[in-house]
């Protein structure tokens, strides 16, 4: 034991220099049990080794301040609004392949090559299967007051539900967002809260008839012995805007400016976008996948067809801000 | 004559000098990551200000200053209640309980979270039962108290944090000289007198370390507040920082609430600032215990049982039978054992060296009895004032500014390209979580200084013993146990620590925190179950080991002294 404690001090005090040839360094938002069944099937495939650092916050800050000498290759987020801020942070360079261009559909990539997205999901509505009769909604009906009383969602200032308000503030703006937001805030059941899951468990438990969450959650507790029975007592609907599509959001990816590994870390990003990535999206992330032609899993299929709204994704991380001071100035959280 | 009025102040001054500097060092070492933390406020973010002062800050203070007062309020209650308890009277259980208490401190708190909404939310165990017995078909229907509330949030951290307070008021009464407690039951003292007069106000030191401990851990928690709803400053930040996408807005908010912290505490040792806390030594024993039997031995019994219950029992139970459930034993993730290993070697250096640091400030604090030594040993402390992300943050620019140092004197002399050995490496880390938990180590190590009498080492000096010599023989062997606890909770601390870790973690590096933390952020916090025990065993040694030598040997003392 002693000697596997000082063995493992020797290791982990080494500094990971990342300069050694087949490596690639991946900093991610993802957490590391989902994305590393990818990365192992990328080492499987290419041979070149990846090594990672999950975390939920402040990867973009890292990159920054560890500058020319930072290890970082790549950055993985779980939102429009992390891919934005990491190009705004002047942390990125573009990533420039033919293959990444004809794979990703131009709405889910920046216009300059500084994000790629590779997988999608939407944010819909988990509903009461006893108490729900309708099988369509829109995102403008979660204020109708019919619904008082009977929606449950996690913290506005959530990632997720920050760029939901923010796509709202780039179809109708500020002010019509604001009324929104204030009528949403007045159906809720109860105080924001919880996770995603927990959303579709208070509709379970018959708090609330509706809850928010991404379509990826309900797919996972289906797969969770407890969690089942929360799946089992709603049905997902895929809301749109009046209008217009449903609020996708990406996962994405960015090539750091300083990448000791630019080859490979361009490798990594194409396979990402490639068949074996997006089949492992699909069927293992319960994600759309981002390239045309994979076929989405199942359960997810069983949502119905998802429409995606044509708004383009750098809008919503540009009312990002905006998104966040009306959730304050209205009180949603409180 | 005139040389030896020379000579004797010379070496005293210079002993002086080494002993301020050394904390002027330790101070420095913890101001750079909040200087590096002021100069991003300093860029300014005026258009966010107007903003934040109405709507944000208002509600933000309110609430966080409700809850920390909550917490307060039962973190002190529970803790210091079952550690005169236990230390007082002896009853069935009480030596299982003695070592039961502190348990809650191994897990961490959004986890409790988890498990408190897990049983006591809508489709929980608790009320499907009352359900089914009160013939309701839906949540709707009934009214139930709420965890995912204030009051739920207090309760949860009350439950988890107070063994701060039992531990730190549990090793001042251990080391409380009997003779006090003696002659005040001579007078006629009752039991309640004897805690409220002589017992508490003796207590004092190490209850301000062990209650700030607890309040800063609630002011810095963003994990369960999030989840329990709770919009506490510390939240704010985070939302400034990430939604807002303002790093400046958010350190204004970090800097104003450290300021804040920094005033409470200072106000604190001005409370207590004519008082000293010692106690003879020559007639050191511990207080002999009251024996309890019937209804009082049951009273006592309860009153400790119920924050064990909560705060242990409940939660080992549910993650143990997660862990059934989910057949996390067989499906065993082999991996777990390495994660085990780096987290140990990592929160045992780190420990390590917050040890030996805190104590040797400590006791230079008391030979220099300088407003510069105090002061700087205050600041010094200032490390678990900080939100971890946002030392993770105020650090990682001076460790690179380190490590570009390096880089350039490694080229200069025609060395290899070190990259960023610091800031890329495990060391980050350990210097992150010793900057953090500083403050518990010469907290204890102060509070246990301060029951010594000074004339212990003017007579020690006098006849010729040099600082070192003082330190090892008088000061080391008396602040043991206030040393052995507030090394557990270094430890476990560390063991625990989040949102440091996430961020200045390196490459392929992951503990058991993060662990259990890549599961909760998906929603089945469950499947971390096993890893959460493992912290939890891990916890218990050194709190097993702690007890044991605390309750043999109080205080031992140097046989020079006897």
């Amino acid at each position: 034991m002693l000697a596997m404690a000082a063995a493992s001090a020797i290791s982990i005090c080494l500094p990971n220099l990342a300069s050694a040839q087949g490596e690639v360094n991946v900093y991610t938002y993802r957490e590391q049990k989902l994305i590393q069944p990818l990365l192992d099937a990328f080492t499987k495939d290419t041979g070149i080794k990846v090594n990672v650092v999950s975390a939920s916050s402040g990867l973009e800050q890292r990159i920054k301040t560890e500058g020319a000498n930072s290890p970082a290759d790549v950055l993985l987020t779980v939102d429009i609004g992390r891919l934005e801020d990491a190009v705004q942070g002047g942390i990125t360079q573009p990533i420039k392949s033919d293959v990444i261009d004809k794979v990703v559909p131009a709405q889910y990539r920046d216009p300059e090559g500084h994000w790629v997205g590779v997988s999608m999901r939407a944010r819909v509505i988990y509903a009461s299967k006893d108490r729900v009769k309708q099988d369509a909604i829109t995102y403008e009906e979660l204020a109708d007051p019919k619904w008082k009383g009977k929606i449950c969602i996690r913290s506005g200032q959530h990632i997720y539900n920050n760029a939901l308000i923010a796509a709202m503030i780039v179809k109708h703006g500020e002010a019509k967002t604001e009324e929104w937001l204030k009528g949403l805030k007045a159906n809720l059941a109860q105080k924001p809260s919880g996770g995603d899951r927990e959303q579709a468990r208070d509709v379970a438990a018959g708090k609330c008839d509706i809850g928010i969450g991404n379509t990826y959650y309900w797919a996972l507790m289906t797969q969770n012995p407890k969690q089942k029975e929360w799946a089992d007592a709603t049905k997902v609907i895929l809301p749109t805007f009046a209008g217009g599509g449903t609020h996708v959001n990406v996962s994405g990816v960015v090539l750091a400016k300083n990448a000791p590994n630019k080859a490979n870390a361009l490798k990594l990003i194409e396979w990402l976008t490639g068949d074996t990535a997006q089949h492992m999206y699909a069927d293992q992330n319960y994600e759309y996948p981002v390239k045309a032609g994979i076929k989405t899993n199942d359960i997810i299929a069983g949502y119905g067809k998802l429409n995606p709204d044509p708004m383009p994704l750098a809008k919503i991380a540009e009312k990002k801000k905006a998104a966040a001071n009306l959730v304050d100035k209205v009180g949603f959280d409180n | 004559m005139a040389n030896v009025t020379l000579t004797l102040p010379d070496r005293l001054r210079r002993s002086h000098i080494l002993a301020t500097s050394f904390l002027i060092l330790l101070a420095a070492a913890v101001l750079l990551p909040l200087a590096s933390l002021g100069s991003v406020a300093l860029r300014g973010d005026a258009e966010i200000w107007p903003h934040l002062v109405n709507y944000v800050i208002p509600r933000a203070t309110i609430e966080t200053a409700l809850l920390l007062a909550g917490v307060a309020v039962l973190t002190a209650i529970a803790g210091i209640g079952t550690a005169w308890i236990v230390t007082a009277y002896d009853f069935t259980g009480r030596s299982i309980l003695a070592w039961l208490l502190p348990l809650p401190l191994a897990f961490p708190t959004y986890i409790v979270a988890y498990v408190y909404v897990d049983i006591f939310d809508a489709v929980g165990p608790v009320q499907s039962a009352f359900r089914a017995l009160f013939g309701y078909r839906t949540a709707a229907e009934y009214w139930f108290p709420s965890v995912r509330s204030l009051p739920g949030a207090i309760l949860v951290f009350s439950f988890v944090l107070y063994p701060y307070v039992y531990l730190a008021a549990r090793a001042m009464f251990l080391t409380q000289s009997a003779s006090l407690i003696e002659v005040a039951r001579t007078l006629g003292a009752t039991r309640f007198m004897l805690a409220r007069h002589v017992a508490l106000p003796l207590a004092r030191p190490a209850l301000a370390v062990g209650l700030s401990l607890a309040l800063l851990e609630t002011l810095n928690d963003i994990g369960a507040s999030e989840y329990l709803g709770v919009q506490t400053l510390t939240l704010s930040i985070f939302t400034t920082w990430i939604n807002r996408s303002s790093l400046p807005g958010a350190a204004q908010i970090a800097c104003t609430m450290l300021i804040v912290v920094i005033a409470l505490m200072a106000l604190e040792r001005h409370g207590r600032r004519h008082r000293r806390f010692v106690t003879s030594p020559r007639r050191h024993r511990t207080v002999p215990r009251m024996s309890l039997s019937g209804r009082s031995a049951l009273l006592a019994f309860v009153a400790c049982f119920v924050p064990v219950a909560f705060g242990f029992v409940l939660p080992f139970f549910y993650l143990t039978y997660e862990v059934l459930l989910r057949g996390l034993l067989t499906g065993f993730d082999p991996d777990l054992l390495r994660y085990t290993a780096t987290t140990v070697t990592l929160a045992a250096s780190a420990t390590a060296i917050a040890i030996v640091l805190g104590l040797s400030a400590a006791i230079a604090v008391r030979m220099v009895r300088g407003r510069i030594a105090t002061f700087s040993l205050m600041i010094a402390g200032l490390g678990y004032a900080i939100p971890g992300t946002v030392l993770a943050l105020g650090l990682l620019s001076p460790l690179v500014g380190i490590d570009n140092i390096l880089n350039a004197l490694s080229r200069a002399f025609g060395g290899p390209h070190l990259g960023l050995v610091i800031a890329g490496s495990s060391a980050a880390l350990v210097i992150a979580y010793v900057i953090r938990f500083f403050a518990i180590a010469t907290g204890s190590a102060q509070a246990g200084l301060a029951r010594i009498s000074t004339e212990i080492d003017d007579v020690a000096r006098t006849l010729g013993t040099r600082p070192p010599a003082v330190a090892w023989l008088i000061h080391v062997p008396l602040t043991r146990p206030a040393l052995g606890g507030a090394a557990l909770l270094v430890f476990v601390d560390c063991l625990k620590e989040l949102p440091a870790t996430l961020l200045l973690r390196p490459l392929n590096v992951e503990t058991l925190s993060t662990y259990i933390y890549q599961f909760a952020t998906r929603g089945s916090f469950e499947e971390g179950s096993l890893a959460a025990l493992i912290i939890v065993a891990v916890g218990i040694l050194p709190v097993i080991h702690l007890t044991r030598f605390s309750e043999i040997a109080p205080a031992p003392m140097p046989p020079s002294s006897r």
